[in-house]
């Protein structure tokens, strides 16, 4: 892998890692236990900084550092995380996105525009560290003075005591890592009973480098917590840090066998060791003399396993040893169950078996015509082949809207201060999957839905308590799957649309003739359209001209739909139907005079004979009224009806309408192909496909075609 | 070479930032004298880095037949080596903050 695709990893891995903190940061319980989210914090600042010191980017290093060192004071308890630091925190997160995305364009150096902004949060930074750290630095000496004294006496022998030996790599300092941030760490674990600091290491005074680590240091250690949470401390050195682990209880030959294993003289480490009380003077003495006679008698033999034979390591420790291994080795398992793939690949992939779908379609239509048996059975096991790999191909592309859905945590965080309002986001569906272009392109229409909510929707505190509500106010997200579509809901709990407003409002600007009757829904649908802002005064959030007639045209084009209905004063729900992809569907063919096309199979819910008095544009389906949709008069096709019409019943959200034509020719898989600009402004068709003869045959848009009905609906009733 | 104490102090941040100039400071000042005290009551902060130094500047005076001295340990001092059991080997009284 050469540098510049390192590189790319590095960046696709800081944007993970700053997603991750900044939602660890938005999760921070304040009140409550806060270690796991500062851990996870404190990981992603950390290996930025560690990576990018890879790629000498200094500024980004130096930035992190700073972070870092505040998110190392909060881990060891010295400062406690506040609301104004989490704020911080998250301008940090966005500031490093900020270097990170001038990074992916090239920029390796700090961006002179940026920088003075960085250098204020690193003044911030600094701030919550001295502010906070030097009256609890202070107070530290006043406590630990009285144990320091009495614990070398009393505690010394006993060897109750997990005994941890650490050598600290030369470099660990320059990669921004204090071995004493660690230690105090570690004491959160436990308590430290003897320690002994090994400064043997450090060379004469030409030759120390002030900038390399030397010490290294030997641990008693009383805690309850096992050997992996005692590892865990120093994770973060793992890499350029010899450490070894001793557990309680453990037999005395276990220290001489890390006696052995360190560079310092044998005897003068057992004067460590004994002198930080993980062992006794004559323990130590005998197991030397006996290892020493052994070692005489079976030179070849492991200690290792003289130790397990002679009985000298508790079970424990081996389960622990296996349990720890066991972990190692799924950890990589998990690893290589997930690849990275350039998104170009997939559609690439997508393409072709779109290609793939095309070919198989016309080899089955051949089959067909010269009705060859053995053929037609080949190629009917081709079609399930075919579309088993189109389902593989297509869930490839699957993401889950749970990462979306998140983002939405920050903007509701950020967006509600800027407002002074007190909002809290409540997300379901996250598991929902849907296509990852669906995913991208559904953002920007979410983000301003999730504004508008939290600008219009929601009231201000006062408003609600005064209605009997809570002061805090709730948007919820939602994803669920339903029909072939996936189902986006964003719900405010504020005041509700009005609807003598938006009546108002359509007459004056000119949307709706005054005399016209319309149904609550139509009236709430109003806001959709262009130029129909309600907002009384424009705030910095929404009312910046771009509508909510924009947010449906975006949606509208990822073959979507957009609903809201509304409550006065329990809150508004915006309904966002996507579907699940944008390149292949199953469909179902239809034929009208000489052309064919094509409807998603999942927006139909059967097919019925055509039944209907003359000039009537409605059928009764077991008792209910169904709106007809003549696709002959809708597309001025000519020709006469043949005898035996057919009704093909859509379903699209909470509307039916039937769907008039001449033949049903039955399901086919149907690979989107886009239309061409020039046909950007034809109605009631969404794209393209092409069937197995070669011709071309256009895939309706149901969403569309039930809006046809329900204008007609309302002239009628208006009528 | 001077039969006399000389004395210097430290103050600020003891950290790997500046580790390298101070252990230059220090053993400049430490060559020119047979004690050197050390005044560490302005020590706001000491890491890795900087103990390093300090641990230096003791074993470079005791190799030399010299003498140093650390006095006024400041709070963020003591408890460095309080935690690392460090007051035993630079031998010095501390513990007046207690």
């Amino acid at each position: 892998m050469n540098l510049d695709e390192a590189l790319q990893t590095f960046i696709a891995e800081s944007r993970e890692l700053l997603e991750e903190m900044e939602n660890a940061l938005l999760n921070v319980d304040l009140a409550g236990d806060q270690s796991e989210a500062i851990n996870a914090i404190f990981r992603a600042a950390h290996t930025i900084k560690g990576s990018s010191g890879l790629f000498s980017l200094d500024h980004i290093v130096a930035f992190t550092h700073v972070v870092e060192s505040l998110l190392d004071k909060v881990r060891d308890g010295s400062i406690t995380l506040n609301d104004e630091m989490v704020v911080l925190l998250l301008s940090c997160c966005d500031y490093l996105s900020g270097m990170v995305d001038g990074l992916a364009a090239g920029q390796l150096e700090q961006d002179p525009d940026t920088a003075p902004e960085g250098e204020m949060l690193q003044q911030q930074l600094r701030r919550h560290m001295d502010g906070d750290a030097a009256p609890a630095a202070a107070a530290i000496p006043a406590l630990h003075a009285e144990p320091s004294v009495e614990r070398i006496d009393t505690e010394r022998g006993d060897s109750d005591y997990w005994h941890i030996s650490l050598r600290f790599g030369r470099v660990v300092l320059q990669n921004g890592m204090d071995p004493i941030a660690f230690l105090r760490y570690l004491a959160k674990l436990g308590r430290i009973v003897g320690i002994a600091t090994v400064p043997d290491a450090i060379p004469p005074a030409e030759e120390m480098d002030a900038e390399l680590c030397y010490l290294g240091f030997e641990i008693a250690f009383d805690s309850t917590a096992d050997r992996e949470a005692i590892a865990g401390v120093f994770e973060f050195v793992q890499e350029d840090c010899e450490i070894r682990i001793i557990p309680p209880h453990s037999k005395v030959s276990e220290y001489v066998n890390l006696i052995r294993a360190l560079p310092e003289q044998a005897a003068r480490l057992g004067e460590i060791l004994v002198r930080c009380g993980s062992v006794t003077q004559q323990e130590l003495d005998g197991a030397l003399h006996q290892q020493s006679h052994k070692e005489e008698d079976a030179p070849a033999q492991q200690l290792g396993s003289i130790l397990v034979g002679a009985g000298n390591v508790p079970p424990v420790v081996v389960e622990a040893a296996l349990a720890k291994q066991k972990q190692v080795s799924e950890q990589k398992a998990q690893e290589s169950r997930s690849i990275r793939v350039d998104s170009d690949k997939l559609d690439k992939l997508i393409d072709l078996v779109g290609e793939l779908i095309i070919a198989g379609a016309r080899a089955n239509m051949i089959g067909q015509h010269i009705q060859n048996t053995e053929l037609l059975e080949c190629t009917s096991t081709l079609t399930g082949l075919v579309e088993d790999v189109r389902d593989a191909a297509l869930e490839l592309r699957m993401v889950k809207i749970g990462a979306t859905f998140n983002r939405f945590q920050r903007v509701v965080h950020d967006v509600a201060r800027e407002l002074g309002k007190d909002i809290g986001l409540i997300v379901d569906g996250e598991d929902s999957e849907l296509d990852k272009t669906v995913v991208e392109k559904i953002g920007d229409p979410l983000m301003h839905l999730v504004r508008n909510a939290m600008d219009h929707g929601i009231e201000p505190a006062e408003v609600r308590v005064a209605a009997g509500k809570s002061a805090k106010g709730m948007i919820k997200l939602n994803a669920f799957h339903e029909s072939g579509s996936i189902v986006i809901e964003v719900s405010d709990d504020g005041g509700g649309l009005r609807k003598e407003k938006i009546l108002a409002k359509a007459v004056e600007r000119g949307l709706v003739d005054p005399e016209r009757k319309l149904t609550d829904s139509e009236i709430y649908n109003l806001i959709f359209e262009a130029g129909f802002s309600t907002a009384e005064k424009i705030t910095n959030l929404s009312g910046r001209g771009v509508g909510m007639d924009v947010v449906k045209r975006n949606i509208q084009a990822l073959r979507g739909s957009v609903d809201v209905s509304s409550r006065e004063g329990q809150g508004t729900t915006v309904t966002v139907r996507l579907p699940l992809t944008l390149a292949i569907i199953d469909g179902f063919l239809v034929q009208v005079g000489s052309s064919v096309f094509v409807v998603p199979l999942d927006m139909i819910e059967e097919c019925i004979e055509y039944a209907t008095e003359p000039g009537q544009d409605y059928t009764n389906l077991r008792g209910q009224v169904l709106p007809l949709v003549r696709l002959r008069e809708q597309f001025r096709i000519g020709g006469t009806a043949t005898r035996r019409e057919s009704i093909v019943v859509l379903k699209f959200g909470n509307h039916r309408a039937g769907m008039v034509v001449d033949t049903l020719l039955g399901e086919f898989q149907t690979v989107i192909k886009p239309l061409s600009p020039m046909f950007s402004e034809v109605k009631c068709i969404s794209g393209s496909t092409i069937l197995g003869s070669g011709e071309v045959a256009l895939i309706l848009d149901v969403a569309a075609l039930m809006h046809t009905v329900g204008g007609k609906g309302a002239v009628a009733q208006a009528a | 070479m001077a039969d006399d104490v000389s004395r210097i102090a430290l103050d600020g941040e003891i950290t790997i930032y500046r580790a390298a100039d101070l252990k230059t400071t220090v053993l400049d000042a430490l060559r020119k004298t047979r004690v050197l005290e050390i005044d560490l009551s302005g020590v706001t902060e000491l890491d890795t880095a900087g103990l390093q130094v300090l641990m230096l500047a003791k074993q470079t005076a005791a190799a030399d037949q010299r003498e140093l001295r650390l006095l006024q340990h400041s709070p963020a001092v003591v408890e460095i080596f309080e935690m690392l059991d460090l007051v035993a080997f630079f031998g010095d009284a501390v513990l007046i903050h207690a």
